[in-house]
């Protein structure tokens, strides 16, 4: 028996995220009052920095691409019931396969690449995640550990391998070569001017279309194939699951692997779209931020497309913000987005016991009168 | 500490405890409407009704869980106001919960004093408890040892500490929720001696149940409630057991259940020799050995915990065989290597399993989301890769006006359906496949009257439509009226056989303490 009525769906994946959101801004602004600045400028400057003109779209939504990727992938891993936080090493090793193909397969046609690029990633990923998820289904050790072990020896991994095999002789800075020009992801910029029309030059790049395929297909996958119902029953009650005949540990690993090729294709908008190289430690925390991504969004896709494009925009705005106001260093702006995480992630429902009390109240009086 | 009020009041004394005007909402629910009841005091009041009857929510609002909207308390003809259980524990109220609140790694003493200990230092309390304890095992001959560790006691004995708990804290009147769901009867016996005991002592005890035999046997008043109302109170020498489920379900019902004969025909499903580990390796079932045939339903009894959960378990496919062979129409099919719970269901075994919540359905899904479990690979259920929804939706509405699943909506939350209706969803789903075999476990745990006779004559129909079914359950009522042969399982094995026209409580009860099933028929037999 409930004491409460159920909130309906504009409230809980609307107006609950974005009073905490508004909640973080308030804090922040706090913060911003307390170093002598005016809190208002500077959520004007925030938001010019991220969408005030075309450049700065460009960038917002090349952030916002990451974003999608990393939260997705850790949606498809949670809705198995998988908090995986490996994000970021998959993404890392990811970039090693793209690269890899890049650099030995050059000589095939630029269509043939981009499938052969993304598949690289792919393979790549989902291998690095193929091994936590083995050693949870089939041996029990719990997976936060695991993937953040592996994050760690990607990370080692890299550095061996882009300082020892990868530098080109004479290079000094531990970098892969550069990959060939007919391999890269066309900017949107470049395919907008093929077709006549002139944008201002960003990184955003085709990879950013990727992203969006990508959320629609994981909503075809975990809503509407038996698939994605299989990994929704292990996630939410595995003894169900192996009554209906669903083994979780099979779907433990295929959900982590899928979760791993979505991380690496941030490694495609990194390496193939913008870098055109391996960079060391390029996936800059972008695996981590996806976990919140991930949780503001409520692990559906179309949350965690706005909630990646709210993230992209405290890049890119706060990119502009350290750069027009140099008291608000860079650590600021890391300030503002931890709060942005803090309220909206993990302080998720502190407001959703009040909502829903308000909200039942309302109802019931509604109810009453509609009764009368 | 409260002590011992003097003993011997007489005639018109003041009631423990009356409600006045209880109301209780929840949302849309109406919990309780305008609740009156009185308890005399020394005396045991049964309170009966069906599931979302409002009994628990009155009962946690005499303990304090929730408060009413409106109405009052009266503690011995005082005004109490019960914000807390702290508040029902200082008037003297004492609660033993369905689900027990032990911890099981400490002692009885340790349990006992959990929350009362007196002090920072231990030792002080720990004598003084000790001491207590002694007093009150003696006084109600309860029987228990305080240094016994809490796990390794029986369900029986750890219920015992439960209400050692409850009078520790000076409790005067004594709740109990559906105390006997767990126990045999033996142990339920010895329970309402011990009642009794209390009684004698001048205790009050209100007894919350859905078993109209218990209430028959224990009890001096009985209070019957429906649909958050308080409909009837009686005296329990004046009240049949008719006239109570009348009164609790609104209309007629046949507690028996009328069906005819079975016709037991080829063999359905064979058992040799099956044992089954658990996951620790401890021995769960043993050598078990029995078959199934068309046509007829076979009933497992026994004490919750010896071994029926993980029988039913092994036939599903959810557990592998150790030891020992399973066959289905002459095939084998003994779970583990390659045979699991998806290709038991491809080859005609469907599974109703105790647990409606842990295994039969994912409460978080919606009804048409639980409807498909198990048969979310069914070619009808796709449409090329994908799921097909508006199929799916088609099916469910089907399996609910079948079997009378209300509300019929495919789309509402599996949590959001009564106990009730979560099952006749579960046994829809399983049933309209139309099986070779039927395995159901606890098929109307937790389901009010109406829709357990519903159930009933839709098992029963399984039957009468030539399937095999096994049944497993610890009411030994719906073991009873429904099965046409009754095997015994006690500690792993099965130990005894009785078919279902010669079953009688008292036989099955001592064989599912253990009892030789020849010396249980002796026993009887004296009797």
């Amino acid at each position: 028996m409930s004491t409460t009525v159920q909130l309906p769906r504009w409230i809980d994946v609307g107006a609950l995220p974005l009073l905490n959101l508004l909640l973080a801004l308030a804090v922040s602004g706090l913060v911003v009052l307390a170093i002598g600045e005016n809190p208002v400028e500077v959520v004007e400057i925030l938001l010019y920095g991220a969408f005030g003109y075309e450049e700065a779209w460009g960038y917002t939504l090349y952030y916002t691409t990451n974003f999608v990727f990393t939260g997705l992938a850790f949606a498809v891993a949670f809705h198995c019931g998988l908090f995986n936080i490996g994000a970021e090493g998959q993404a890392y090793v990811g970039g090693l396969g793209v690269t890899l193909a890049a650099l030995y397969l050059d000589f095939l046609p630029f269509p043939i690449m981009l499938v052969i690029g993304m598949l690289a990633a792919m393979v790549f990923g989902a291998a690095w995640a193929y091994i936590p998820a083995y050693l949870q289904a089939r041996r029990g050790s719990h997976v936060v550990i695991t993937t953040i072990m592996f994050n760690f020896i990607a990370s080692s991994l890299m550095v061996y391998l882009l300082v020892n095999v990868l530098r080109p002789d004479g290079s000094m800075t531990p970098e892969s070569e550069q990959i060939a020009e007919n391999l890269r992801l066309p900017f949107i910029h470049d395919m907008a001017a093929a077709l006549g029309i002139e944008m201002a030059s960003s990184p955003l790049n085709l990879s950013f279309v990727y992203a969006i395929v990508a959320s629609v297909m994981v909503w075809l996958f975990i809503w509407h194939t038996r698939w994605g119902y299989a990994i929704r029953t292990v996630g939410s009650n595995a003894v169900a699951a192996t009554y209906a005949g669903l083994e979780p540990g099979r779907y433990i690993i295929i959900a982590m692997m899928i979760s791993g090729a979505l991380a690496s294709f941030m490694a495609l908008n990194e390496v193939m779209g913008v870098q055109h190289r391996l960079l060391i430690d390029f996936t800059a925390g972008y695996g981590f931020v996806g976990i919140a991504v991930a949780l503001m969004g409520r692990n559906h896709p179309f949350g965690i497309f706005l909630a990646a494009l709210l993230f992209g925009m405290l890049y890119q705005g706060g990119a502009e913000l350290s750069f027009e106001i140099p008291t608000i260093s860079n650590d600021m702006v890391v300030v503002i987005q931890g709060l942005v995480i803090l309220f909206t992630g993990a302080m998720e429902h502190m407001f959703r016991p009040r909502v829903t009390k308000i909200y039942t109240a309302w109802r019931l009086r509604r109810d009453a009168q509609e009764a009368a | 500490m409260h002590q011992m009020h003097g003993t011997g009041e007489t005639g018109a004394v003041q009631p423990a405890i009356e409600l006045r005007g209880i109301d209780k909402r929840f949302g849309a629910v109406h919990a309780n409407k305008e609740i009156d009841l009185k308890v005399d005091k020394g005396t045991i009041h049964g309170i009966v009704g069906e599931n979302g009857a409002g009994k628990s929510t009155l009962m946690s609002i005499l303990y304090g869980f929730y408060q009413a909207d409106a109405g009052t308390i009266h503690v011995d003809g005082k005004l109490c106001e019960i914000k807390g259980s702290e508040d029902a524990i200082s008037a003297g109220i004492g609660m033993v919960h369905q689900h027990f609140m032990l911890v099981e790694t400490f002692s009885v003493l340790e349990n006992v004093i959990l929350g009362v200990e007196g002090g920072a230092v231990l030792r002080d309390g720990v004598d003084r408890a000790r001491e207590e304890l002694r007093r009150l095992e003696r006084e109600y001959s309860l029987d228990i040892d305080p240094d016994a560790i809490v796990g390794d006691l029986s369900v029986g004995l750890q219920q015992r500490v439960e209400i050692l708990k409850a009078l520790f804290r000076g409790a005067e009147i004594l709740i109990l929720d559906e105390p006997t769901g767990v126990l045999t009867p033996q142990e339920a016996d010895h329970l309402f001696r011990i009642l009794e005991t209390l009684k004698e002592q001048g205790k009050t005890v209100v007894l919350i149940t859905h078993k109209l035999r218990e209430i028959m046997a224990a009890t001096d008043n009985v209070s019957v409630m429906r649909q958050g109302a308080m409909v009837a109170h009686r005296k329990t020498a004046e009240t049949s057991p008719e006239e109570l489920s009348e009164l609790m379900v609104g209309r007629k019902v046949l507690l028996r259940l009328e069906k005819g004969d079975a016709n037991p025909a080829a063999t359905v499903l064979n058992v040799e020799n099956l044992c089954v580990d658990n996951a620790q390796g401890v021995r769960k079932v043993k050598n078990a050995t029995f078959n199934v045939r068309a046509g007829e339903i076979v009933g497992i009894a026994g004490v919750s915990g010896n071994g029926q959960s993980e029988l039913l378990e092994v036939l599903g496919g959810i557990r592998s065989a150790t030891e020992g062979s399973v066959e289905l129409n002459g095939q084998d099919i003994t779970p583990g290597k390659g045979i699991d719970a998806a290709e038991l269901r491809r080859r005609g075994v469907a599974h109703v399993p105790e647990d409606r919540h842990r295994m039969a359905m994912v409460t978080a899904f919606s009804a048409k989301e639980a409807a498909i479990l198990g048969y979310q690979d069914d070619p009808a259920y796709q449409k090329s890769v994908f799921l097909d929804w508006p199929a799916i939706s088609k099916a469910t509405a089907n399996m609910m006006a079948e079997f009378d699943v209300r509300p019929d909506n495919p789309d509402l939350k599996a949590a959001n359906f009564s106990g009730g209706n979560q099952q006749k969803l579960v046994l829809a789903r399983e049933i309209m496949r139309d099986p070779e075999l039927l395995l159901v476990g606890q098929p109307t745990r937790g389901v009010d009257i109406g829709a357990i006779e519903f159930i009933h004559k839709r098992i029963v129909a399984m039957r009468d439509a030539g399937k095999a079914v096994l049944l497993v359950s610890v009411e030994l009522d719906e073991i009873m009226s429904l099965a046409d042969r009754i095997l015994v399982m006690c500690d792993g094995a099965i130990i005894g056989e009785v078919a279902a026209s010669e079953a009688n409580e008292r036989v099955l009860g001592l064989m599912m303490a253990g009892v030789d099933p020849n010396e249980a028929k002796a026993v009887e037999g004296q009797a």
